[in-house]
Protein backbone atom coordinates (compact mmCIF):
# COMPACT_ATOMS: atom_id res chain seq x y z
CA UNK A 1 0.00 0.00 0.00
CA UNK A 2 0.98 3.62 -0.37
CA UNK A 3 0.90 3.97 3.36
CA UNK A 4 4.52 4.32 4.13
CA UNK A 5 5.40 7.54 2.38
CA UNK A 6 3.63 9.90 4.70
CA UNK A 7 2.99 8.07 7.88
CA UNK A 8 6.22 8.02 9.73
CA UNK A 9 7.29 11.47 8.62
CA UNK A 10 6.07 14.11 11.04
CA UNK A 11 3.83 15.01 13.93
CA UNK A 12 0.18 14.32 13.31
CA UNK A 13 -1.91 17.11 11.80
CA UNK A 14 -5.01 16.12 13.73
CA UNK A 15 -5.02 14.47 17.09
CA UNK A 16 -8.19 13.25 18.72
CA UNK A 17 -7.66 12.34 22.35
CA UNK A 18 -10.15 10.57 24.60
CA UNK A 19 -13.05 12.10 22.70
CA UNK A 20 -16.39 11.37 24.32
CA UNK A 21 -19.76 12.59 23.11
CA UNK A 22 -22.91 11.79 25.03
CA UNK A 23 -26.49 12.63 24.11
CA UNK A 24 -28.46 12.22 27.29
CA UNK A 25 -27.83 8.64 28.30
CA UNK A 26 -26.50 7.63 24.91
CA UNK A 27 -22.75 7.49 24.43
CA UNK A 28 -22.20 8.10 20.74
CA UNK A 29 -18.43 8.36 20.92
CA UNK A 30 -16.57 6.67 23.74
CA UNK A 31 -13.00 7.76 24.69
CA UNK A 32 -11.88 7.70 21.09
CA UNK A 33 -8.23 8.38 20.34
CA UNK A 34 -6.68 8.55 16.89
CA UNK A 35 -4.54 10.76 14.69
CA UNK A 36 -4.47 11.89 11.07
CA UNK A 37 -1.39 13.05 9.20
CA UNK A 38 -0.72 15.53 6.45
CA UNK A 39 -0.31 13.93 3.07
CA UNK A 40 -2.23 10.84 4.14
CA UNK A 41 -5.73 9.50 3.75
CA UNK A 42 -7.13 8.29 7.05
CA UNK A 43 -10.40 6.40 6.83
CA UNK A 44 -12.93 6.13 9.61
CA UNK A 45 -15.07 3.06 9.13
CA UNK A 46 -17.53 1.07 11.15
CA UNK A 47 -21.05 -0.35 11.01
CA UNK A 48 -24.04 1.98 10.77
CA UNK A 49 -24.43 4.00 13.94
CA UNK A 50 -20.84 3.44 15.04
CA UNK A 51 -20.44 7.18 15.66
CA UNK A 52 -18.39 8.17 12.64
CA UNK A 53 -20.42 11.20 11.64
CA UNK A 54 -20.60 12.26 15.28
CA UNK A 55 -16.80 12.35 15.29
CA UNK A 56 -16.91 14.58 12.20
CA UNK A 57 -19.47 16.81 13.87
CA UNK A 58 -17.18 17.21 16.87
CA UNK A 59 -14.17 17.97 14.69
CA UNK A 60 -16.02 20.59 12.67
CA UNK A 61 -17.64 22.32 15.63
CA UNK A 62 -21.22 21.17 15.03
CA UNK A 63 -21.15 19.48 18.44
CA UNK A 64 -19.26 20.42 21.55
CA UNK A 65 -17.72 17.17 22.83
CA UNK A 66 -18.66 16.04 26.33
CA UNK A 67 -14.98 15.53 27.09
CA UNK A 68 -11.66 14.96 25.41
CA UNK A 69 -9.54 17.05 23.10
CA UNK A 70 -9.33 17.60 19.35
CA UNK A 71 -6.10 19.27 18.35
CA UNK A 72 -4.88 20.61 15.02
CA UNK A 73 -1.21 21.49 14.54
CA UNK A 74 -0.94 23.93 11.69
CA UNK A 75 2.33 25.72 11.11
CA UNK A 76 3.47 26.91 14.50
CA UNK A 77 -0.04 27.19 15.84
CA UNK A 78 -2.00 24.69 17.85
CA UNK A 79 -5.78 24.84 17.73
CA UNK A 80 -8.17 23.15 20.12
CA UNK A 81 -11.12 22.46 17.84
CA UNK A 82 -13.32 21.42 20.74
CA UNK A 83 -13.18 25.00 22.01
CA UNK A 84 -12.74 27.09 18.87
CA UNK A 85 -15.54 29.39 17.63
CA UNK A 86 -17.36 27.96 14.60
CA UNK A 87 -15.97 30.15 11.85
CA UNK A 88 -12.38 29.90 13.10
CA UNK A 89 -12.34 26.13 12.61
CA UNK A 90 -12.33 26.72 8.88
CA UNK A 91 -10.59 30.09 8.76
CA UNK A 92 -7.72 29.51 11.20
CA UNK A 93 -7.45 25.79 11.88
CA UNK A 94 -8.01 24.98 8.21
CA UNK A 95 -10.62 22.25 8.51
CA UNK A 96 -13.04 21.78 5.62
CA UNK A 97 -15.79 19.28 5.28
CA UNK A 98 -18.37 17.72 2.99
CA UNK A 99 -21.62 16.12 4.10
CA UNK A 100 -23.37 12.82 3.77
CA UNK A 101 -26.50 14.70 2.72
CA UNK A 102 -24.91 17.52 0.69
CA UNK A 103 -25.10 21.00 2.21
CA UNK A 104 -24.44 23.42 -0.58
CA UNK A 105 -26.09 26.83 -0.54
CA UNK A 106 -28.89 25.82 -2.91
CA UNK A 107 -29.98 29.31 -3.95
CA UNK A 108 -26.51 30.49 -4.86
CA UNK A 109 -24.68 29.76 -8.06
CA UNK A 110 -21.86 27.24 -8.21
CA UNK A 111 -19.32 30.03 -8.53
CA UNK A 112 -20.79 31.88 -5.56
CA UNK A 113 -20.59 28.74 -3.46
CA UNK A 114 -16.90 28.55 -4.23
CA UNK A 115 -16.41 32.24 -3.47
CA UNK A 116 -18.22 31.99 -0.14
CA UNK A 117 -15.62 29.40 0.78
CA UNK A 118 -12.97 32.09 0.35
CA UNK A 119 -14.93 34.56 2.40
CA UNK A 120 -12.36 35.34 5.08
CA UNK A 121 -9.73 36.38 2.57
CA UNK A 122 -12.07 38.36 0.33
CA UNK A 123 -13.69 40.10 3.29
CA UNK A 124 -10.34 41.29 4.53
CA UNK A 125 -9.34 42.50 1.09
CA UNK A 126 -12.62 44.30 0.61
CA UNK A 127 -12.47 46.09 3.98
CA UNK A 128 -15.94 44.87 4.86
CA UNK A 129 -17.28 45.39 1.37
CA UNK A 130 -16.60 49.12 1.36
CA UNK A 131 -13.78 48.69 -1.10
CA UNK A 132 -15.89 46.18 -2.97
CA UNK A 133 -18.65 48.70 -3.38
CA UNK A 134 -16.27 51.37 -4.57
CA UNK A 135 -14.55 48.91 -6.88
CA UNK A 136 -11.14 49.56 -5.42
CA UNK A 137 -8.09 47.97 -6.96
CA UNK A 138 -6.99 45.88 -4.02
CA UNK A 139 -10.37 44.27 -3.73
CA UNK A 140 -10.70 43.67 -7.43
CA UNK A 141 -7.37 41.87 -7.42
CA UNK A 142 -8.44 39.68 -4.50
CA UNK A 143 -11.79 38.95 -6.13
CA UNK A 144 -10.03 38.02 -9.33
CA UNK A 145 -7.68 35.69 -7.47
CA UNK A 146 -10.72 34.17 -5.77
CA UNK A 147 -12.47 33.61 -9.07
CA UNK A 148 -9.27 32.14 -10.53
CA UNK A 149 -9.04 29.62 -7.70
CA UNK A 150 -12.71 28.74 -8.11
CA UNK A 151 -12.25 28.39 -11.86
CA UNK A 152 -9.25 26.09 -11.45
CA UNK A 153 -11.42 23.75 -9.39
CA UNK A 154 -14.31 23.98 -11.78
CA UNK A 155 -12.01 23.07 -14.64
CA UNK A 156 -10.43 20.25 -12.75
CA UNK A 157 -13.81 18.73 -11.91
CA UNK A 158 -15.28 19.47 -15.31
CA UNK A 159 -17.90 21.82 -13.93
CA UNK A 160 -17.19 25.03 -15.82
CA UNK A 161 -20.43 24.97 -17.79
CA UNK A 162 -22.43 24.95 -14.56
CA UNK A 163 -20.65 27.94 -12.97
CA UNK A 164 -23.64 30.25 -13.13
CA UNK A 165 -26.34 27.72 -12.33
CA UNK A 166 -27.97 27.61 -8.92
CA UNK A 167 -26.59 24.64 -7.00
CA UNK A 168 -30.01 23.44 -5.93
CA UNK A 169 -30.99 22.77 -9.55
CA UNK A 170 -28.06 20.48 -10.37
CA UNK A 171 -27.87 16.69 -10.41
CA UNK A 172 -26.77 14.84 -7.32
CA UNK A 173 -23.43 13.64 -8.65
CA UNK A 174 -22.53 17.18 -9.70
CA UNK A 175 -23.47 18.54 -6.28
CA UNK A 176 -21.12 16.03 -4.66
CA UNK A 177 -18.27 17.28 -6.80
CA UNK A 178 -19.12 20.93 -6.12
CA UNK A 179 -19.08 20.26 -2.41
CA UNK A 180 -15.55 18.90 -2.64
CA UNK A 181 -14.53 21.87 -4.78
CA UNK A 182 -16.00 24.24 -2.23
CA UNK A 183 -14.19 22.53 0.62
CA UNK A 184 -10.92 22.80 -1.31
CA UNK A 185 -11.52 26.49 -2.00
CA UNK A 186 -11.17 27.17 1.72
CA UNK A 187 -7.56 26.01 1.19
CA UNK A 188 -7.76 23.56 4.06
CA UNK A 189 -5.08 21.69 5.97
CA UNK A 190 -7.52 18.89 6.75
CA UNK A 191 -10.30 17.78 4.43
CA UNK A 192 -13.06 15.70 6.00
CA UNK A 193 -15.17 13.74 3.52
CA UNK A 194 -18.37 12.21 4.87
CA UNK A 195 -19.41 9.36 2.58
CA UNK A 196 -18.36 11.07 -0.64
CA UNK A 197 -19.23 8.01 -2.73
CA UNK A 198 -22.78 7.65 -1.45
CA UNK A 199 -25.18 7.66 -4.37
CA UNK A 200 -22.46 7.62 -7.02
CA UNK A 201 -22.31 5.00 -9.77
CA UNK A 202 -19.18 2.82 -10.17
CA UNK A 203 -17.68 5.07 -12.84
CA UNK A 204 -18.18 8.16 -10.71
CA UNK A 205 -16.72 6.32 -7.72
CA UNK A 206 -13.55 5.51 -9.64
CA UNK A 207 -13.31 9.14 -10.68
CA UNK A 208 -13.77 10.15 -7.05
CA UNK A 209 -11.01 7.90 -5.76
CA UNK A 210 -8.63 9.35 -8.33
CA UNK A 211 -9.62 12.83 -7.25
CA UNK A 212 -9.03 12.12 -3.57
CA UNK A 213 -5.61 10.63 -4.26
CA UNK A 214 -4.65 13.56 -6.46
CA UNK A 215 -5.68 16.02 -3.76
CA UNK A 216 -3.52 14.18 -1.25
CA UNK A 217 -0.49 14.05 -3.51
CA UNK A 218 -0.76 17.51 -4.97
CA UNK A 219 -1.64 19.54 -1.90
CA UNK A 220 -0.12 17.34 0.78
CA UNK A 221 -3.08 17.95 3.05
CA UNK A 222 -4.58 15.48 5.48
CA UNK A 223 -7.74 13.72 4.39
CA UNK A 224 -10.20 12.13 6.77
CA UNK A 225 -12.68 9.85 5.08
CA UNK A 226 -15.89 8.21 6.19
CA UNK A 227 -17.07 5.69 3.64
CA UNK A 228 -19.10 2.53 3.37
CA UNK A 229 -17.77 1.52 -0.02
CA UNK A 230 -15.10 -0.90 1.19
CA UNK A 231 -13.33 -1.29 -2.11
CA UNK A 232 -12.86 2.48 -2.21
CA UNK A 233 -11.66 2.60 1.39
CA UNK A 234 -9.29 -0.33 1.04
CA UNK A 235 -8.02 1.00 -2.26
CA UNK A 236 -7.03 4.53 -1.30
CA UNK A 237 -6.59 4.71 2.49
CA UNK A 238 -3.17 4.97 4.04
CA UNK A 239 -4.55 4.19 7.44
CA UNK A 240 -7.89 2.97 8.73
CA UNK A 241 -9.53 3.48 12.10
CA UNK A 242 -12.43 1.14 12.85
CA UNK A 243 -15.21 2.25 15.20
CA UNK A 244 -17.95 0.22 16.78
CA UNK A 245 -20.41 1.57 19.33
CA UNK A 246 -18.39 4.78 19.48
CA UNK A 247 -15.13 3.11 20.48
CA UNK A 248 -12.06 2.27 18.44
CA UNK A 249 -11.80 -1.45 17.91
CA UNK A 250 -8.96 -1.55 15.42
CA UNK A 251 -6.46 0.63 13.64
CA UNK A 252 -3.83 0.03 11.00
CA UNK A 253 -3.14 -0.26 7.30
CA UNK A 254 -5.94 -1.63 5.10
CA UNK A 255 -4.29 -5.07 5.09
CA UNK A 256 -3.99 -5.15 8.88
CA UNK A 257 -7.54 -4.01 9.44
CA UNK A 258 -8.97 -6.43 6.92
CA UNK A 259 -7.56 -9.41 8.75
CA UNK A 260 -8.35 -8.19 12.25
CA UNK A 261 -10.83 -10.61 13.89
CA UNK A 262 -12.37 -7.77 15.92
CA UNK A 263 -13.30 -5.95 12.72
CA UNK A 264 -14.79 -9.04 11.12
CA UNK A 265 -16.82 -9.64 14.24
CA UNK A 266 -18.14 -6.07 14.30
CA UNK A 267 -19.19 -6.17 10.66
CA UNK A 268 -20.62 -9.65 10.54
CA UNK A 269 -21.85 -9.63 14.13
CA UNK A 270 -20.72 -13.13 14.97
CA UNK A 271 -21.86 -13.22 18.53
CA UNK A 272 -23.86 -10.07 19.16
CA UNK A 273 -26.13 -9.48 16.22
CA UNK A 274 -28.69 -7.81 18.44
CA UNK A 275 -26.38 -4.88 19.20
CA UNK A 276 -25.29 -4.42 15.64
CA UNK A 277 -27.71 -1.65 14.95
CA UNK A 278 -29.29 1.18 16.89
CA UNK A 279 -26.42 2.11 19.25
CA UNK A 280 -24.41 4.97 17.87
CA UNK B 1 -55.51 63.56 -14.69
CA UNK B 2 -53.53 66.29 -13.00
CA UNK B 3 -54.94 65.29 -9.65
CA UNK B 4 -54.07 61.67 -10.34
CA UNK B 5 -50.50 62.58 -11.26
CA UNK B 6 -50.09 64.56 -8.07
CA UNK B 7 -51.28 61.62 -6.01
CA UNK B 8 -48.89 59.37 -7.85
CA UNK B 9 -45.99 61.63 -6.89
CA UNK B 10 -47.14 61.80 -3.28
CA UNK B 11 -47.65 58.06 -3.13
CA UNK B 12 -44.26 57.26 -4.57
CA UNK B 13 -42.58 59.55 -2.07
CA UNK B 14 -44.40 57.94 0.80
CA UNK B 15 -43.72 54.49 -0.61
CA UNK B 16 -40.01 55.13 -1.04
CA UNK B 17 -39.71 55.83 2.67
CA UNK B 18 -41.74 52.75 3.61
CA UNK B 19 -39.55 50.72 1.31
CA UNK B 20 -36.35 51.88 2.98
CA UNK B 21 -37.67 50.78 6.36
CA UNK B 22 -39.13 47.57 4.99
CA UNK B 23 -35.68 46.50 3.83
CA UNK B 24 -34.57 46.42 7.46
CA UNK B 25 -37.42 44.09 8.37
CA UNK B 26 -36.90 41.85 5.41
CA UNK B 27 -33.12 41.51 5.77
CA UNK B 28 -33.28 40.64 9.45
CA UNK B 29 -36.06 38.17 8.78
CA UNK B 30 -34.05 36.66 5.98
CA UNK B 31 -30.98 36.07 8.06
CA UNK B 32 -32.34 35.05 11.47
CA UNK B 33 -36.00 34.37 10.74
CA UNK B 34 -37.25 36.88 13.24
CA UNK B 35 -39.38 40.02 13.01
CA UNK B 36 -37.47 42.88 14.57
CA UNK B 37 -40.36 44.74 16.14
CA UNK B 38 -38.00 47.40 17.45
CA UNK B 39 -37.15 48.46 13.90
CA UNK B 40 -39.89 51.13 13.83
CA UNK B 41 -38.32 52.65 16.93
CA UNK B 42 -34.93 52.65 15.22
CA UNK B 43 -36.52 54.75 12.50
CA UNK B 44 -37.97 57.05 15.17
CA UNK B 45 -34.52 57.46 16.71
CA UNK B 46 -33.15 58.34 13.28
CA UNK B 47 -35.83 61.04 13.02
CA UNK B 48 -34.92 62.45 16.43
CA UNK B 49 -31.23 62.50 15.65
CA UNK B 50 -32.07 64.39 12.48
CA UNK B 51 -34.03 67.03 14.34
CA UNK B 52 -31.44 67.42 17.08
CA UNK B 53 -28.62 67.61 14.56
CA UNK B 54 -30.40 70.33 12.58
CA UNK B 55 -30.96 72.29 15.78
CA UNK B 56 -27.30 71.99 16.73
CA UNK B 57 -26.10 72.92 13.25
CA UNK B 58 -28.47 75.88 13.17
CA UNK B 59 -27.11 76.97 16.51
CA UNK B 60 -23.55 76.72 15.18
CA UNK B 61 -24.65 78.89 12.30
CA UNK B 62 -24.09 76.53 9.42
CA UNK B 63 -26.27 78.03 6.76
CA UNK B 64 -25.48 76.05 3.65
CA UNK B 65 -28.40 73.66 3.21
CA UNK B 66 -26.67 70.92 1.17
CA UNK B 67 -23.75 70.92 3.61
CA UNK B 68 -26.04 70.72 6.65
CA UNK B 69 -28.10 68.02 5.00
CA UNK B 70 -25.07 65.89 4.31
CA UNK B 71 -23.77 66.23 7.86
CA UNK B 72 -27.19 65.43 9.33
CA UNK B 73 -27.61 62.43 7.10
CA UNK B 74 -24.21 61.02 7.98
CA UNK B 75 -24.68 61.68 11.69
CA UNK B 76 -28.11 60.06 11.67
CA UNK B 77 -26.86 57.02 9.80
CA UNK B 78 -23.87 56.48 12.07
CA UNK B 79 -25.67 57.02 15.37
CA UNK B 80 -28.77 55.07 14.38
CA UNK B 81 -26.63 52.23 13.10
CA UNK B 82 -24.96 52.18 16.51
CA UNK B 83 -28.41 51.82 18.08
CA UNK B 84 -29.23 49.00 15.68
CA UNK B 85 -26.01 47.21 16.56
CA UNK B 86 -26.57 47.64 20.29
CA UNK B 87 -30.14 46.39 20.16
CA UNK B 88 -29.02 43.23 18.39
CA UNK B 89 -26.13 42.75 20.77
CA UNK B 90 -28.06 43.07 24.02
CA UNK B 91 -31.58 41.98 23.14
CA UNK B 92 -31.26 39.32 20.43
CA UNK B 93 -27.84 37.72 20.37
CA UNK B 94 -28.01 36.30 23.91
CA UNK B 95 -31.28 34.63 22.92
CA UNK B 96 -29.96 32.97 19.79
CA UNK B 97 -30.49 29.24 19.98
CA UNK B 98 -33.32 29.75 22.42
CA UNK B 99 -36.92 29.00 21.45
CA UNK B 100 -38.31 30.93 18.49
CA UNK B 101 -40.64 33.17 20.42
CA UNK B 102 -37.97 34.47 22.82
CA UNK B 103 -36.29 37.05 20.55
CA UNK B 104 -39.71 38.16 19.31
CA UNK B 105 -40.82 38.99 22.83
CA UNK B 106 -37.48 40.59 23.48
CA UNK B 107 -38.02 42.73 20.36
CA UNK B 108 -41.38 43.96 21.61
CA UNK B 109 -39.76 44.77 24.94
CA UNK B 110 -37.00 46.65 23.16
CA UNK B 111 -39.58 48.60 21.18
CA UNK B 112 -41.40 49.69 24.35
CA UNK B 113 -38.11 50.51 26.02
CA UNK B 114 -36.90 52.71 23.16
CA UNK B 115 -40.20 54.60 23.03
CA UNK B 116 -40.06 55.35 26.72
CA UNK B 117 -36.38 56.16 26.58
CA UNK B 118 -36.95 58.82 23.94
CA UNK B 119 -40.06 60.07 25.71
CA UNK B 120 -38.09 60.54 28.92
CA UNK B 121 -35.13 62.20 27.24
CA UNK B 122 -37.01 64.36 24.75
CA UNK B 123 -40.43 64.82 26.29
CA UNK B 124 -43.76 63.61 25.06
CA UNK B 125 -44.79 66.68 23.09
CA UNK B 126 -44.81 66.77 19.32
CA UNK B 127 -41.72 68.51 18.00
CA UNK B 128 -41.86 70.66 14.92
CA UNK B 129 -39.17 71.90 12.61
CA UNK B 130 -38.98 74.71 10.08
CA UNK B 131 -38.93 73.42 6.53
CA UNK B 132 -35.34 73.17 5.37
CA UNK B 133 -35.98 72.65 1.70
CA UNK B 134 -38.91 74.31 0.01
CA UNK B 135 -40.03 74.90 -3.52
CA UNK B 136 -40.27 72.54 -6.45
CA UNK B 137 -41.05 72.12 -10.08
CA UNK B 138 -44.50 72.76 -11.44
CA UNK B 139 -45.01 69.91 -13.85
CA UNK B 140 -48.49 70.65 -15.14
CA UNK B 141 -51.32 73.08 -14.78
CA UNK B 142 -54.95 72.18 -14.96
CA UNK B 143 -57.07 75.24 -14.33
CA UNK B 144 -56.17 76.34 -10.85
CA UNK B 145 -54.66 72.98 -9.91
CA UNK B 146 -50.90 72.65 -10.16
CA UNK B 147 -49.03 69.40 -10.20
CA UNK B 148 -45.84 69.97 -8.29
CA UNK B 149 -42.86 67.81 -7.65
CA UNK B 150 -41.15 69.44 -4.70
CA UNK B 151 -37.37 69.41 -4.45
CA UNK B 152 -37.79 67.39 -1.30
CA UNK B 153 -39.89 64.73 -3.01
CA UNK B 154 -37.34 64.54 -5.79
CA UNK B 155 -34.58 64.17 -3.23
CA UNK B 156 -36.41 61.43 -1.34
CA UNK B 157 -37.01 59.46 -4.50
CA UNK B 158 -33.51 59.85 -5.84
CA UNK B 159 -31.84 59.02 -2.52
CA UNK B 160 -34.00 55.91 -2.33
CA UNK B 161 -33.10 54.86 -5.86
CA UNK B 162 -29.40 55.37 -5.18
CA UNK B 163 -29.55 53.45 -1.93
CA UNK B 164 -31.49 50.61 -3.50
CA UNK B 165 -28.97 50.33 -6.31
CA UNK B 166 -26.10 50.40 -3.83
CA UNK B 167 -27.79 47.81 -1.71
CA UNK B 168 -28.46 45.46 -4.55
CA UNK B 169 -24.78 45.71 -5.42
CA UNK B 170 -23.74 44.94 -1.86
CA UNK B 171 -25.97 41.89 -1.66
CA UNK B 172 -25.06 40.47 -5.06
CA UNK B 173 -21.50 41.55 -5.67
CA UNK B 174 -19.59 41.82 -2.42
CA UNK B 175 -18.27 39.27 0.08
CA UNK B 176 -20.54 40.72 2.76
CA UNK B 177 -23.60 40.17 0.62
CA UNK B 178 -22.53 36.65 -0.22
CA UNK B 179 -21.97 35.99 3.47
CA UNK B 180 -25.44 37.30 4.25
CA UNK B 181 -27.04 35.08 1.66
CA UNK B 182 -24.99 32.12 2.85
CA UNK B 183 -26.07 32.69 6.47
CA UNK B 184 -29.64 32.97 5.27
CA UNK B 185 -29.49 29.53 3.69
CA UNK B 186 -27.40 27.55 6.16
CA UNK B 187 -25.76 29.23 9.14
CA UNK B 188 -23.70 26.26 10.27
CA UNK B 189 -22.37 25.64 6.82
CA UNK B 190 -21.60 29.34 6.51
CA UNK B 191 -19.54 29.17 9.68
CA UNK B 192 -17.75 26.14 8.28
CA UNK B 193 -16.83 28.24 5.25
CA UNK B 194 -15.04 30.65 7.57
CA UNK B 195 -17.85 33.19 7.82
CA UNK B 196 -18.25 34.87 11.20
CA UNK B 197 -22.00 34.40 11.48
CA UNK B 198 -22.46 36.66 14.51
CA UNK B 199 -20.66 39.50 12.83
CA UNK B 200 -22.61 39.06 9.62
CA UNK B 201 -25.85 39.27 11.60
CA UNK B 202 -24.60 42.38 13.41
CA UNK B 203 -23.73 44.03 10.11
CA UNK B 204 -27.20 43.20 8.82
CA UNK B 205 -28.72 45.07 11.72
CA UNK B 206 -26.32 47.96 11.18
CA UNK B 207 -27.23 48.22 7.50
CA UNK B 208 -30.96 47.99 8.22
CA UNK B 209 -30.69 50.67 10.89
CA UNK B 210 -28.70 52.88 8.51
CA UNK B 211 -31.51 52.72 5.96
CA UNK B 212 -34.10 53.37 8.66
CA UNK B 213 -32.07 56.45 9.65
CA UNK B 214 -32.24 57.77 6.11
CA UNK B 215 -35.99 57.15 6.14
CA UNK B 216 -36.21 58.98 9.48
CA UNK B 217 -34.34 61.99 8.12
CA UNK B 218 -36.44 62.10 4.96
CA UNK B 219 -39.76 61.89 6.77
CA UNK B 220 -38.71 64.49 9.32
CA UNK B 221 -37.86 66.88 6.51
CA UNK B 222 -41.05 65.99 4.65
CA UNK B 223 -43.56 66.28 7.46
CA UNK B 224 -41.66 68.54 9.83
CA UNK B 225 -43.19 67.02 12.97
CA UNK B 226 -42.09 64.07 15.07
CA UNK B 227 -42.78 62.54 18.43
CA UNK B 228 -41.65 59.47 20.31
CA UNK B 229 -44.53 57.38 18.99
CA UNK B 230 -44.06 57.83 15.23
CA UNK B 231 -42.12 54.57 14.94
CA UNK B 232 -45.15 52.48 15.76
CA UNK B 233 -47.43 53.13 12.81
CA UNK B 234 -44.68 53.69 10.27
CA UNK B 235 -42.97 50.54 11.48
CA UNK B 236 -46.20 48.60 11.16
CA UNK B 237 -46.73 49.91 7.64
CA UNK B 238 -43.19 49.06 6.62
CA UNK B 239 -43.57 45.61 8.11
CA UNK B 240 -46.77 45.24 6.12
CA UNK B 241 -44.85 46.33 3.04
CA UNK B 242 -42.19 43.70 3.68
CA UNK B 243 -44.81 40.97 4.07
CA UNK B 244 -46.74 42.21 1.06
CA UNK B 245 -43.65 42.06 -1.14
CA UNK B 246 -42.62 38.70 0.28
CA UNK B 247 -40.65 38.78 3.47
CA UNK B 248 -37.01 37.94 2.92
CA UNK B 249 -37.00 39.47 -0.56
CA UNK B 250 -35.24 42.81 -1.06
CA UNK B 251 -36.99 43.88 -4.28
CA UNK B 252 -40.17 42.65 -2.62
CA UNK B 253 -39.67 45.05 0.28
CA UNK B 254 -39.24 47.96 -2.09
CA UNK B 255 -42.22 46.96 -4.20
CA UNK B 256 -44.34 46.42 -1.10
CA UNK B 257 -43.31 49.84 0.21
CA UNK B 258 -44.30 51.56 -3.01
CA UNK B 259 -47.63 49.73 -3.08
CA UNK B 260 -48.49 50.68 0.47
CA UNK B 261 -47.50 54.28 -0.24
CA UNK B 262 -49.60 54.44 -3.40
CA UNK B 263 -52.62 52.78 -1.82
CA UNK B 264 -52.53 55.24 1.06
CA UNK B 265 -52.11 58.27 -1.17
CA UNK B 266 -54.86 57.28 -3.59
CA UNK B 267 -57.27 56.17 -0.92
CA UNK B 268 -56.80 59.43 0.95
CA UNK B 269 -57.29 61.38 -2.27
CA UNK B 270 -60.35 59.66 -3.69
CA UNK B 271 -62.05 58.20 -0.65
CA UNK B 272 -61.94 58.94 3.04
CA UNK B 273 -58.52 59.86 4.37
CA UNK B 274 -59.47 58.55 7.80
CA UNK B 275 -59.62 55.02 6.39
CA UNK B 276 -56.33 55.02 4.50
CA UNK B 277 -54.67 52.67 6.98
CA UNK B 278 -57.59 50.28 6.70
CA UNK B 279 -57.10 50.24 2.94
CA UNK B 280 -53.39 49.50 3.23
CA UNK B 281 -53.88 46.69 5.69
CA UNK B 282 -56.83 45.23 3.73
CA UNK B 283 -54.62 44.82 0.71
CA UNK B 284 -52.21 42.93 2.93
CA UNK B 285 -54.97 40.59 4.01
CA UNK B 286 -56.02 39.99 0.41
CA UNK B 287 -52.49 39.29 -0.77
CA UNK B 288 -51.87 36.92 2.10
CA UNK B 289 -55.03 35.00 1.31
CA UNK B 290 -54.18 34.53 -2.36
CA UNK B 291 -50.37 34.60 -2.26
CA UNK B 292 -49.27 33.63 1.24
CA UNK B 293 -45.57 34.07 0.49
CA UNK B 294 -46.09 37.65 -0.72
CA UNK B 295 -45.75 39.12 -4.18
CA UNK B 296 -42.10 38.28 -4.79
CA UNK B 297 -41.49 35.79 -1.97
CA UNK B 298 -40.28 32.31 -2.61
CA UNK B 299 -42.67 29.69 -1.33
CA UNK B 300 -41.02 27.83 1.52
CA UNK B 301 -39.68 24.49 0.39
CA UNK B 302 -39.53 21.96 3.16
CA UNK B 303 -35.95 20.78 3.76
CA UNK B 304 -35.42 17.05 3.58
Amino acid sequence: MSAAHAMQSELPLLEVRDLTMRFGGLTAVDRLTFAAHSGAITALIGPNGAGKTTVFNCITGFYRPTSGAIVIERGDETYRLDRLAGHRIARDAGVARTFQNIRLFPNMTVLENLLVAQHARLMRASAFSLAGLLGLRRYRDAEEAGIALARSWLERLDLVQYADRDCGTLAYGLQRKIEIARAMCTQPALLCLDEPAAGLNPRETTELSRLIISIRDEFGIGILLIEHDMSLVMGISDRIVVLDHGARISEGTPAEVRSDPAVIRAYLGEDDTANGEGGR
Amino acid sequence: MAYFLQQLINGLTLGAVYGLIAIGYTMVYGIIGMINFAHGEIYMIGAFICMIAFAVLGFMGIASVPMALLVVLLLAIILTAAYGWTVERIAYRPLRGSFRLAPLISAIGMSIFLQNYVQLLQGARVKAMEPVISGGFVLMRDGSFQVTLSYLQLMIMSVTVVLMAGFTTVIHRTPLGRAQRACEQDQKMAALSGIDVDRTISLTFVLGAGLAAVAGVMNTLYYGVIDFFIGFLVGLKAFTAAVLGGIGSLPGAMLGGLMIGLIEAFWAAYFDAAYKDVAAFSVLVLVLIFRPSGLLGRPKVEKV
